[in-house]
């Protein structure tokens, strides 16, 4: 049996002040709002986190941000979370705007273990500001740099004991991504199957991938249908 | 204020941009309601860039799947067909050059086709998403929005005040009282909206307009 099932409270309990997190999920699907949940009541402080939003208000990263214990956003938007651009706006939030396939590029970047790329996304946009420039074949293009992170917390719908993994629907997103760019991974996943319980083809991210594995006894209320 | 009746005629006119056989990308608000009156019989494949191809109809909560939105948030369905992917994958698609079109919304939009939908420094920063690169590689770029501001200004510019989205990248933009092209010499007037008069047009635009020789349809 796999040495990586560990309960919710040893996960997170590895996570330091000042450690870059990566976050899956798009709105709620693949959003770890268990892990979120156990990373605010266990506190640590001056993180920076990667992620493609900022939750909405009242769930996922939004306790983290009510509890000051965010440093830096790494986001492509957080237009549904009015706490964040709150404190963005008041000078409390540092907040890097990535276009959202950059964002992910950088990601994967990392995670295969290279050193940045080259695009023209952007480039006659203020982002390109601060960002080197390098003409190929008469062609100018921009520096983006790969997104390194100490830990990356993902919601899987399935995991067998070794942790292989399967995402559900359009909760794969960003997950498949920092499942592999980060030092430190940690999932919650809905359903433990038997060893073999999964299918060798639908394995969205492989085992060696994952380090830590929480089986959620019961999803709470943030992962449901939203009803606006 | 623009009337429900006028923006139902500019999402109903959007919709005829919509052919069989495309890869289409909707931006979020306004954009996403053009699929209602898209013909059902035409083979059209919808992405969204949370990582589908293939977005079916919205569905009521009651029905909705908790893992299935669209960008937008918007409780979705699958059809025959329907690809889930994660979001390199859903990027690659856009950057590659495999949307046919993209209908995104605006706050300003030049008359040399430059585009600013993501921020209003101090007001408003949603953030970008995936408009940049929607707006940079689709192969096609309209535009849906309010021809004036809540101030009453025009939203079609000389240049853009905001910063921008991407450069010289909209071909076309449908306004509640008119759709107008871009091309190389600037801004041309080819409908005008039922009720609305030249004159109107003209005097609700900021950048000049050249208007197309023939009689102008109205929709």
């Amino acid at each position: 049996m796999s040495d990586k099932i560990v309960d919710i409270e040893a996960a997170i309990a590895v996570i330091d002040d000042g450690a870059t997190i990566m976050i899956g999920g798009f709105g709620v699907p693949g959003t770890p709002f268990c892990l979120l949940d156990e990373l605010a009541r266990q506190g640590p402080k001056g993180l920076t986190l990667i992620k493609n939003d900022a939750n909405e208000n009242g769930m996922g990263v939004d306790h983290l941000l009510l509890g000051n214990q965010v440093e830096k956003l790494i986001v492509s938007h957080i237009g549904l979370n009015s706490n964040a651009i709150k404190l963005m706006n008041e000078g409390r939030l540092k907040v890097e705007l990535c276009p959202q396939g950059i964002l992910a590029e950088r990601i994967r970047n990392a995670a295969a273990g290279l050193f940045g790329f080259l695009t023209d996304i952007g480039i006659d946009t203020t982002l390109a500001q601060d960002k080197p420039r390098f003409e190929i074949d008469g062609q100018m293009l921009l520096l983006e740099k790969p997104l390194r992170a100490d830990f990356a917390l993902i919601h899987a719908a399935h995991a067998d004991p070794l942790g292989n993994l399967v995402y559900a629907a359009a909760a794969q997103n960003f997950n498949p991504l920092m499942a592999m760019a980060a030092k430190h991974f940690i999932v919650e996943t809905e359903i433990l199957t038997e060893p073999g319980g999964l299918s060798p083809t639908a394995i969205h991210t492989p085992a060696p991938f994952v380090d830590r594995l929480v089986h959620l006894p019961q999803l709470t209320e943030d992962y449901g249908v939203i009803r606006r | 204020m623009v009337s429900s009746d006028a923006k139902q005629r500019m999402i109903r006119r959007v919709a005829r941009e919509i052919e069989t056989g495309m890869t289409v990308n909707l931006g979020i608000g306004l954009p996403t309601r053009v699929i209602d009156y898209v013909d059902h019989e035409l083979s059209v494949c919808l992405h969204s860039e949370n990582g589908i191809a293939g977005v079916g109809p919205s569905v009521a909560y009651d029905q909705a799947d908790r893992n299935l939105i669209d960008a937008g948030g918007s409780y979705v369905s699958t059809q025959p067909g329907t690809a889930f992917f994660d979001s390199a994958v859903s990027f690659a698609l856009v950057r590659g050059g495999r949307l046919d079109l993209t209908i995104l919304g605006a706050f300003e939009v030049a008359m040399n086709g430059d585009l600013a939908n993501w921020m209003i420094p101090g007001l408003f920063t949603p953030g970008i998403g995936g408009a940049m690169e929607l707006a940079q590689k689709a192969r096609r770029v309209v535009i849906m929005m309010t021809h004036c501001d809540k101030q009453g200004r025009s939203k079609i510019v000389r240049e853009c005040r905001l910063p921008i989205t991407a450069s010289a990248c909209v071909d076309r933009i449908y306004t509640d009282l008119a759709v107008i092209d871009t091309d190389a010499q600037g801004l041309i007037l080819r409908e005008i909206a039922q009720g609305i008069s030249l004159d109107d047009v003209l005097a609700a635009t900021e950048a000049p307009l050249k208007v197309a020789d023939n009689e102008l349809p109205t929709f």
